[in-house]
């Protein structure tokens, strides 16, 4: 069996929410770019919300109802967000290098270890909100209905491109043409919010960097994508000059 | 209790309206769902206070992201249950997360049929179509799908519980479903 092959059997324990939480990344990866795997993942999905349907019903009582509507009525609904005007290419290349610059001051050790576990704990976290929204949101971000395509050139003339759907709050991450990388070291993905601010958005293997990458986190209040290489395991900062930095204008 | 909408109004229908803030549409949406909801939540966690409390963090994801829900993905039952099941086994998860969860050796409850079938409810068309293409599949491809979505066990845990290697457990869940899926579309 190919690995390729081999990575599609998980789409059972996937719609079944059996995956643990790093193979569910993994798995969304695959997903993000193979037509055919989320349509069997919707079909299989529909044949597993039966098992959900087939349970006794179990009425509410009076007061959880009470509680429930009256949470409801506090409670805000997720709207997509209104993104303003995208800052110049040459703004968001000066971010990047800014918080590589950043990084580099913080280069003491005991900072550094900070740093690491603080991204560890965000890591966590982010693999469990992860893991919790799954399914429905990321198999439709490159046929959501408000999807939009951001593609450069990166460093070399390797073709990129991000695909954005605000309503499902992913993005996915596309690249023909990256160098395979050496000694275990990885591309990272990042977002770049308005403020400069950079944030990580998930790596992608050095071995195999070709192919499309369901990025962690939303989209929401970034305004651009931009890649780099890192040591194994990845950066909480970028740590090298990025090889490139893809705008997501309006 | 007096509604100011259709009360024949498809629970769909329901749904879009709320995906634009209709409060009224949203009462309509909790009162035909929230007894499957809770339901699927006693199921899963065995435990009234908790599904009370799962039953409303589901409700209230339902109105936060309803402007999600697309009716091409399938029924609004069918999504809302997919957010339950979600929500069920996330609680389930976190309430054993104490024990080193990452590869957790499972006892099975014996006070809890392992193979529940025979908990399936037969008192619609539908049930009962579900209940006769759970039974026809083979007890090694059954087994590892109750196993998953009704208690929540991860494939790895699923493996632990039944003694097979974790890459045949991935198969037959998968070689299950599609089996359970043209069942049910050849009885329909």
């Amino acid at each position: 069996m190919t690995p390729e092959e081999d990575r599609h059997l998980a789409v059972g324990a996937y719609v079944l929410y059996a995956l643990p939480p790093a193979e569910e990344s993994a798995f969304e990866n695959h997903l993000a770019g193979c037509e055919q795997c989320r349509r069997e993942a919707a079909d299989l999905l529909r044949a597993t919300a039966r098992l959900g349907a087939s349970v006794q019903n179990v009425p509410v009582t009076p007061q959880a109802r009470a509680r429930t509507l009256q949470a409801v009525a506090h409670t805000r609904q997720d709207r997509v967000p209104h993104r303003s005007r995208a800052p110049s290419h040459r703004v968001l290349r000066f971010a990047l290098a800014a918080s590589i610059a950043a990084a580099a001051v913080l280069g003491g050790i005991a900072v550094r270890q900070h740093v690491e576990a603080d991204d560890a704990r965000t890591r966590a976290a982010l693999a469990e909100q992860q893991a919790r929204t799954a399914g429905a949101a990321i198999t439709e971000v490159l046929t959501a209905p408000d999807a939009t395509v951001h593609s450069a050139s990166l460093t070399g003339g390797t073709a990129a491109a991000v695909v954005v759907s605000l309503d499902e709050a992913r993005a996915v991450f596309a690249a023909y043409g990256l160098p395979a990388l050496t000694g275990g070291k990885v591309y990272e993905l990042w977002y770049a919010a308005e403020a400069g601010d950079v944030r990580p958005a998930g790596l992608v293997a050095g071995s195999a960097p070709n192919g499309s990458h369901v990025l962690k986190g939303s989209p929401a209040d970034a305004v651009a994508v931009g890649i780099t290489v890192e040591p194994a395991g990845g950066s909480p900062q970028p740590t090298t000059e990025p090889l490139g930095v893809i705008p997501l204008d309006v | 209790m007096p509604h100011s909408f259709d009360p024949d109004a498809r629970v769909e229908d329901l749904l879009a309206r709320v995906a634009g803030g209709d409060h009224d549409a949203f009462t309509g949406v909790y009162d035909a769902l929230s007894g499957s909801v809770m339901g699927l939540a006693c199921r899963i966690l065995r435990d009234v206070a908790q599904a009370e409390e799962v039953t409303q963090e589901v409700m209230i994801e339902v109105w936060r992201t309803a402007d999600r829900y697309s009716p091409e993905r399938g029924t609004a039952k069918a999504w809302v249950l997919t957010v339950a099941h979600r929500r069920a086994v996330d609680r389930v998860r976190s309430a054993q997360a104490g024990s080193a969860r990452e590869h957790r050796t499972v006892t099975l409850e014996p006070q809890r049929p392992f193979d529940e079938v025979a908990e399936i409810v037969q008192d619609h068309d539908e049930q009962r179509r579900l209940h006769r293409c759970l039974t026809a599949l083979a007890r090694q491809e059954r087994v590892p799908l109750m196993l998953a979505y009704y208690q929540g066990l991860t494939y790895l845990e699923v493996a632990d519980a039944l003694s097979t290697p974790e890459g045949t457990v991935k198969s037959r869940m998968r070689a299950g479903l599609r089996r359970l899926r043209a069942c049910l579309e050849a009885d329909a």
